[in-house]
């Protein structure tokens, strides 16, 4: 007997689906196409097939800075890896220990600054890290470091790396909480064998704990890759468009809000904005797919 | 159910009366969002006062975006009737699209000099299409008590800023107030504001647009290499110092100088300093000086304008001397271009605009004809500028740099 179509299923679906195919997939096609097309001086557009990716990635004086992007893109995913994501394991294993006196309210403290929006952030802690007005140097001459003080937002060497960290204070809450949701979800049963079997603490962490959340560190390890990839409002907000000094903080987010909206005596053009959106795009995918072949397959034998 | 139908109907006849108030009104796009005060409370109301019956609207987009969204407004048709122009390049590539209509003959026009509508003209200055509003002029400020203190006069030449500047630094105090950060002014203020001394005001622009000069040149070069002597000079961690930061260092006494220009006059006025002014000094005493005196504001007509003849009024009131005098007066540190007779009341404005009796006036370097091409000079300019005064270039790779982007567009007609 042939099962009737699950019409219920399809009606409640619907609205869902209407409303992501409009307000995401459509405009998300939109972009693609509209990466093929050219401006010109008057504001109308026609088809040039590859002409802005040729472009973007060959023509020295967009290429460039294009490249200089993706680098520095790279590098503040990869201070958020390395120094984001173990911070938040640490404190996650740490806050998931038996008998930590007030786990609840170091979560909510570490948590407090992801709540707070980025625009504040940057200008707390530009602030803060003024040579002028800061209380860095004061408090770093309390402990004797005063000369090591530097203009660390103003420099080409360190301003990325200073936004970085910046990022990373906010944002360490959300592996936190989420390795920490994973850890509390393991099965007592499991600990408390291997407790009796005689494994130390450190044993059971690297060797029953960490496997069992992989699928947990490998979702936080693809979250902050598609959120720094897609960054932009902290480098706006405190270093602007033209990101400098000398484009030394200038990642795709602020390439692309460039050649979108224009700056200063830059036009913008949309139809160059969206070769740029195409290529983060593809950026962003390319990752995710990476990660889905190589890591998620094997990971699946893990999940409960 | 009664409040809901009472709440639809206020909502429906706002929308009535919102539509009905906005078929005469005069919208003016600008960027000079400082001023929004100034225009809703003095200038529009002195117009309506004399041109009942028009609505006129001040709406400011930011200054660095308002080019891109002027643009994006006037190809989908919603920008205003009335259009605050840039000097040069980016006016004329709006007149050459048909976006501005041509202002020769109107009212108002024959109140400005021929110098002051060169901003505003294409290249063969057949034809205008902004009427001049005013022009900004670059310099130093000085805290006149900080000099009385330390017992210093303004600079007149280069040796003596470098003096002044170490006897401030010496006594505790920034010589001078500057930051990279924002980087416009690293160009703006500085390399077109003390340039000018360097290469001969107009006479080394032209050389430029004539192809008879390179930014190679030693008359160029000189200015980064005088800009690259300034950072013992600056506060302390400059390169991360906002534009914000250096206001408020000059107007708190922490700062003896500040590179400024004439717009910032009545922001120190409010802030209860007392301070006075100094042209960017020269390299020998009784050198001939030059200022960068730069046309900086028009107004012009949006050729798509429902309204032109209400905003063809409003223009001619902006060439009136009534409007010249408000706007020289009351906003503080623009000053008109027209032929009429102004007395300016600021004392520092007025110390400014007596420059232009001895100095030889000019404009920004690169604002006619040195911008139209890619990669962008203005923007170039801003960074080559800030690393320059960061000591992050030499002088000779900021020429280099500079000269070779211009060169990869830029064929003088010979």
């Amino acid at each position: 007997m042939k099962k009737p179509l699950p019409w219920h299923i399809v009606v409640f679906l619907a609205p869902a689906l209407l409303i992501y195919v409009v307000f995401s997939a459509w405009p998300l096609i939109d972009t693609l196409r509209l990466g093929f097309y050219v401006t010109s001086d008057t504001g109308s557009q026609h088809f040039a097939w590859l002409a802005n990716y040729k472009m973007l990635m060959f023509d020295p004086h967009w290429s460039e800075g294009f490249w200089n992007a993706m680098g520095n893109n790279l590098k503040f995913f990869l201070v958020h890896m390395l120094i984001q994501n173990p911070i938040g394991l640490l404190l996650a294993a740490l806050l998931s220990m038996r008998g930590v006196r007030g786990a609840k309210v170091y979560q909510t403290v570490l948590f407090l600054p992801t709540l707070l929006s980025v625009v504040i952030i940057g200008f707390i802690w530009q602030l803060i890290l003024s040579p002028l007005w800061g209380v860095s140097e004061t408090l770093l001459g309390y402990v004797g470091l005063a000369d090591w003080f530097q203009p660390w937002l103003g420099q080409e060497e360190t301003a990325l790396y200073t936004l970085s960290m910046m990022s990373v204070w906010q944002f360490v809450g959300i592996p936190m909480m989420l390795i920490y949701a994973a850890l509390i979800a393991i099965p007592d049963e499991i600990i408390e064998a291997a407790v009796v079997e005689g494994a130390s603490a450190w044993r059971i962490f690297w060797t029953i704990r960490v496997p069992l959340i992989l699928p947990t560190l490998g979702l936080v390890t693809i979250l902050t890759f598609v959120g720094n990839f897609n960054a932009f409002d902290l480098i706006y907000s405190v270093k602007g468009a033209l990101a400098g000094p000398n484009y030394s903080t200038d990642i795709l987010g602020t390439y692309f809000y460039r050649a979108f909206f224009g700056y200063q005596s830059q036009l913008g053009s949309a139809t160059l904005g969206a070769a740029v959106a195409t290529l983060m795009f593809l950026v962003i995918l390319a990752g995710v797919g990476v990660y889905f072949f190589f890591v998620q397959r094997k990971l699946q034998r893990f999940s409960f | 159910m009664k409040n809901i139908r009472l709440t639809q109907g206020a909502l429906i006849a706002a929308m009535l009366a919102a539509g009905a108030a906005q078929a005469g009104t005069l919208t003016i796009e600008s960027w000079r969002v400082d001023d929004k005060g100034l225009w809703e409370d003095v200038l529009i109301p002195a117009f309506q006062k004399k041109n009942p019956g028009i609505q006129v609207k001040f709406s400011p987009t930011a200054p660095t975006e308002y080019d891109s969204a002027l643009q994006a407004r006037l190809n989908g048709g919603t920008a205003g009737d009335l259009i605050t122009c840039r000097p040069f390049d980016k006016s004329l590539d709006l007149y050459k699209k048909g976006n501005l209509d041509k202002l020769d003959g109107k009212g108002g026009m024959q109140n400005f000099p021929a110098s002051a509508k060169v901003a505003w003209q294409t290249d063969d200055g057949k034809d205008t299409f902004c009427m001049p509003m005013a022009s900004v002029i670059h310099g130093f400020f000085y805290n006149k008590k900080i000099f009385k203190d330390l017992n210093l006069q303004p600079p007149k030449t280069i040796d003596e800023l470098h003096k002044v500047s170490e006897a401030v630094k010496k006594a505790g105090k920034t010589p001078i107030a500057l930051g990279t950060a924002d980087q416009w002014e690293s160009s703006q203020i500085v390399f077109t504001g003390i340039g000018p001394n360097f290469w001969k005001g107009e006479e080394g622009r032209k050389a430029l647009i004539a192809g008879k000069a390179k930014f190679t040149d030693p008359q160029f070069v000189a200015a980064w290499e005088e800009m690259s002597k300034w950072g013992p000079y600056l506060a302390k961690g400059y390169s991360a110092q906002t534009y914000g930061d250096t206001q408020n260092l000059f107007a708190s006494g922490r700062a003896a100088m500040v590179a400024a220009g004439s717009w910032d006059i009545g922001y120190y006025n409010q802030q209860g300093v007392d301070f006075g002014a100094f042209p960017p000094p020269v390299a020998k005493a009784g050198d001939k000086c030059y200022i960068s005196d730069h046309t900086d504001i028009g107004l012009g007509v949006n050729s798509k304008s429902k309204n032109k003849a209400d905003a063809q009024k409003f223009l001619e009131w902006v060439g009136s001397q009534e409007f010249a005098d408000l706007y020289t007066n009351k906003v503080t540190g623009f000053f008109s271009l027209s032929n009429h007779l102004i007395a300016v009341k600021d004392p520092v404005a007025k110390q400014m605009i007596d420059w232009r009796k001895t100095c030889g006036s000019t404009i920004r370097l690169n604002a006619q004809i040195l911008n139209r091409g890619e990669p962008n000079m203005e923007t170039e300019l801003w960074t080559v500028n800030s690393a320059v005064l960061n000591g992050k270039m030499t002088p000779k790779a900021a020429a280099d740099r500079i000269q070779n982007g211009f060169s990869k567009w830029y064929k003088p007609a010979k």
